[in-house]
Order: C-alpha cells, then structure tokens, then sequence
C-alpha cells in the first residue's frame, strides 16, 4: 500500500520530471557542449566543430570588453536594486494607509510591471530620444541642454537603468506591501504607547521585521536584472560600442547580434551568468529555509 | 482626518500620474499624425489625433497577433497539463526523494532567458525545427512551468487533507481525487498560473527573436522589432502596435488584478 503510494506519487511527477529533462537539461548541456567547441555557421547546423576545452572561456575572459560588461553588469543591477527597493518601500509604506481609491492606484502600479519588455523599452526608447523625446522636451523648459541620452557612451547605461527601475518598482511595492501588511498591528500600538513618532517607528519597528521579506525581494530582483535583455538590446543595443552592453547582452550579441555568429564565446559567456543565478539560487533556499524557522 | 486622507488620495493620484506617465505617452504617440512627430517640443495631448497607425497595424500586423494568441494559448495549455499533475504530487501524494526537486525548480525559474534560448537554438537547428510554432510553444513554457508548479502546488496544499481522505475511503481513486477534487478546489491557483503563463509567453520576445526570426509565423513583439529596425522609424505605428500588444496585460489587470498581485507574491512572502 505504501509502496503503492509512492508509485503514484512519483507516476504524477514523471511528465514534469521527462519535460524538466528534455527542455530544460538539454538545452543547457547542448550550451555547455557550445561553449567547448569550436562553432561555425557550417559546423553549427551539420555538426563535427572540433572540441577546444577551454579556450572560448579564454578567449572571453582576456577580451577587454568581457570585463567591461561584468563593470556594466554590477552596475547596472546594484543600481536598478537600490533605486527599486527604496521607491518600492516608500511606496507600500505610503499605501498601507487607508484612503480612498487606495486599492485601485496601487493596482494601477502594477502596469509597468505586466506590459511587455518590448513596448516599455520602446516607449522609453522614444521619450528619450534625443531630438523628438519628451524628456529632452521637459528638461528645455527647464533650460537645460540636449542630453544624447541613448547615443552619448556617458548616458545610455543611465538610460537603460532608469527604465528597468520603472519596471521593477511594481514588484517591489507588491512584494513588500504585502509584507507590511503582515507586521502585527499590536507592535505599531506598542510603539505608539511608547511615544514613537513615524520616523522611529519606521526605522526601529517597520524596517528590521521586513527583513526576511526586504531579503527576499532583492535576490528575486538580483536575478530579474541579472536576466535583462530586452529592454537594453531594444534601447541601445548596448552600445554606443558596448557603454551599455551587460553579460546578458553580451551573450546575445555574440551568438546572434552579427552577420557572423560566435556561438563558442557566447554560450561561455551564458555559462558564466548561470554561475551567478545558481549562487542567487542557493542564497534564496537559505534565506526561505531561515526564515521558515524563525 | 478627512482632509488629510483626502490629501492621502491628491499624493497617490499624482504619483500613479507620475508612474504611468509613459503609458500615456505611449498612446498619445500613437495617435499624433507622423507629421508632427519630430515637433519640438512635442504635443501632450493628441489635438489632432490620427488612427492611421491602428490601421497600419490591423493591416500589417493581424497575422503576427493571431501567432501571439497561439503561442500565449498554447503555452498556457502545455504549462497547466506538465505543472498540475506534479503539483497535485508535491502537495498531497508527497512520494519520498522529492525535495531535490523544489530545489530543482527554484533554480530553474533563475536561469536567464538567453542562455536558454542559445540552447534551444542549438537544438532547433540540428532537428530543422526553428520557424515553428510548437517549437516556441516548448520554449516559453521554460518560463512559466517552474512558476505554475510551485504556485500550484501551495494553492493545493491548503485543500485539507480529511477532504482528500474522505473521497479516498469512499473508493475514489489519486487520478479521481486529482480531477475532482483537487483540481476544483484549487482553480484560483489554476486561474493564477494560466494568467502567467499565458503573459509571459505573449510579452516572450527572447525566444521569438532567436528561434522564430526567419519564418512567416512571428508574434507581434517581432512585429514590433521589425517596425523598429526599420530606417524610416514609424513611431506612430510602433506605438500604435504597443498599445496592441499591451491590451491582454490590461485586460488581465482588470479581470484579475487579486490574481495577479498572489502570483507576484507567491515564493516571496509566506503567509
């Protein structure tokens, strides 16, 4: 009976366990496989491209531009958290306090969060343009010059950055005002009975038991902005000459950005980024683990 | 008191003002004559509004939103029929050795899009099988099963158990239980993870761009690339397009907003 019972169990398992195999092992050893041999066009689609070990991981690591990326990358997905986890909290602190149409503008934030990539990052791409955007148009009448904000290499990360911080900060806001709203109501009766005054109460009560929640949402946001590709490939296209370009985008423009495509580096690259969301990975559990037994 | 929640609602509306700005911008774009288009500064309302862009995308781009609504449609069907039988397992069947598994299944929800998509493609090309819908159907679902089965299976978990034992000593069999049961008790979960799936897959431009560029079924974000990509950029038809490709995200935020606002809190917070 019991062996029965666990015969069915894993029987319900099976399709998801032959699915997770076929589309999710296969496709990354076949990137591994990549990522060790020398690939042309020719040798990609007929196969017998010659085993080279290491030499693509060489190759990009002694490439310049590879530590460029890794620079925009950190950049770009410290900044983006930051930004996004300060205006999230201002913001769930802000709705958790009754007033009318409360419910209906906070789920007017979540558009940002649920358009596609694409139609954000074109959006964007034409409010900052630099001739016609409205951007540019507002900061005139504010009498500053004509910023480039896409095509000058000081802007475009700056650029790319603002716009991933507008489609995070929904997330953020969801996720913590959730949170909040399981903080006991009596700790904030305590706090008041003591004389606290919003700030203090914010920075002594409200702050610290968000913890497990605020660390939750900067790893799952850690390996969102890790992820961003669209928004920065339709903006700049990493560029102008890569002043934009992170891991991600880097391992697309090696693979598919050319007439001629390096599928060996690009895949390298890949693999150097699934390092970096299997460590995120093994943070999260720790932290879900942790906080299930506090 | 009044007047301060009174004061409470002027901050919200303006700072959603604020937030939403772009998607105003998006559709007043889309309604501006191409004439006036590189007009500085720019018009804030649409004065005189066009709907040529509309047109051009009803004319150009119908095939490319019909694929959409295909592939979105058929990733939410591949992902419910992998995700909710494991589900049902994980939550209540609970068969030894399965821990590895959520593991297995956090990690996989990390894996960036494009490592994924090179993989494919790789496959895709030696099997002669990239330009096909049902090949992007199996992609796209990469992003939502990991998601529908987690999310499933805490919908599933709180079907009590003495539910579960009942319909068991009355001779109802685990595929019984599952069907009529589980399945029935648990559709929020159900409503939830379809919404995803079916909204990731739709917003999916990874996958189409890397495995679906060449062919003549491509979903509306190619469209929209393909309007972009152009020389004589046409902002008034890629926004126009835009608004278009946003309509199901807004459809769902009206329908389903409590959906939605549990499944981007599903993993994050425990209740």
């Amino acid at each position: 009976m019991q062996l029965r019972r666990q015969l069915v169990g894993w029987a319900f398992l099976l399709p998801l366990l032959a699915y997770l195999l076929l589309s999710y092992a296969y496709p990354l050893l076949t990137n591994l496989d990549l990522s060790l041999r020398d690939n042309t066009i020719r040798t990609f689609v007929h196969g017998g491209a010659p085993f080279v070990g290491f030499a693509n991981y060489a190759a990009v690591f002694a490439d310049p531009a590879f530590g460029t990326a890794v620079l925009h990358t950190v950049v770009f997905t410290l900044v983006s958290l930051v930004f996004q986890y300060a205006a999230g909290l201002a913001l769930a602190v802000f709705f958790t306090r009754s007033f009318p149409l409360s419910a209906t503008l906070r789920a007017l934030f979540l558009v940002p969060w649920l358009l596609p990539l694409i139609v954000s990052a074109s959006t964007w791409a034409w409010m900052l343009n630099s001739e016609a955007g409205v951007v540019n148009a507002v900061l005139a009448a504010f009498g500053v010059d004509k910023v480039d904000w896409l095509t000058s290499p000081n802007w475009s990360l700056v650029s790319v950055t603002v716009a991933n911080i507008w489609i995070g900060i929904p997330f953020n806001l969801v996720v913590l005002h959730s949170g909040l709203r399981n903080i006991p109501a009596e700790v904030y009766e305590a706090s008041a009975l003591d004389g606290a005054n919003g700030w203090q109460t914010f920075w002594r009560i409200t702050f610290p038991m968000l913890r497990p929640v605020s660390g939750i949402t900067l790893l799952l946001g850690l390996v969102y902005t890790l992820k961003v590709f669209d928004i920065i490939w339709i903006m700049t296209r990493g560029g102008p000459s890569g002043a934009s370009t992170t891991l991600a985008v880097k391992s697309y423009e090696l693979g598919f950005g050319n007439m001629l495509p390096r599928f060996g580096p690009s895949a390298a690259v890949g693999n150097v980024l699934i390092l970096v969301a299997m460590v995120a990975g093994i943070c999260y559990v720790r932290v879900q683990r942790h906080q299930e037994e506090a | 008191m009044r007047r301060r929640r009174l004061l409470r609602t002027a901050t919200g509306v303006l700072l959603t003002a604020l937030m939403l700005f772009p998607v105003y911008w998006m559709v007043n774009v889309s309604l501006t004559p191409p004439g006036k288009m590189r007009k500085s500064p720019p018009d804030f309302f649409p004065t005189t509004p066009t709907f040529d862009g509309y047109v051009r995308v009803f004319n150009e781009q119908l095939p490319y939103f019909l694929t959409s609504l295909l592939v979105a449609s058929g990733t939410v069907v591949l992902t419910l029929a992998l995700a909710a039988p494991a589900a049902y397992s994980l939550a209540k069947l609970r068969p030894r050795g399965r821990r590895p598994l959520w593991f297995v299944l956090l990690v996989a929800q990390m894996i960036p899009g494009i490592i994924m998509a090179l993989g494919f493609y790789g496959i895709y090309v030696s099997l002669g099988i990239t330009n096909s819908v049902s090949g992007l159907i199996l992609a796209d679902s990469t992003i939502a099963v990991p998601f529908a089965v987690l999310i499933l299976s805490s919908f599933m978990a709180s079907v009590p158990d003495e539910l579960v034992q009942a319909a068991r000593i009355d001779g109802a069999g685990a595929v019984r239980v599952f069907w009529s049961i589980v399945l029935p008790v648990s559709r929020n979960g159900i409503v939830t993870a379809a919404l995803f799936a079916f909204l990731w897959a739709w917003s999916d431009f990874v996958f189409a761009a890397t495995l679906d560029s060449g062919g003549s079924l491509k979903p509306l974000t190619l469209g929209i690339y393909r309007y972009i990509g152009n020389n004589n950029q046409e902002w008034n038809a890629i926004m126009a397009t835009a608004v278009v490709a946003s309509v199901p995200a807004a459809v769902l935020l009206v329908l389903a907003q409590r959906f939605v606002a549990a499944g981007i809190t599903a993993g994050a917070v425990k209740d």
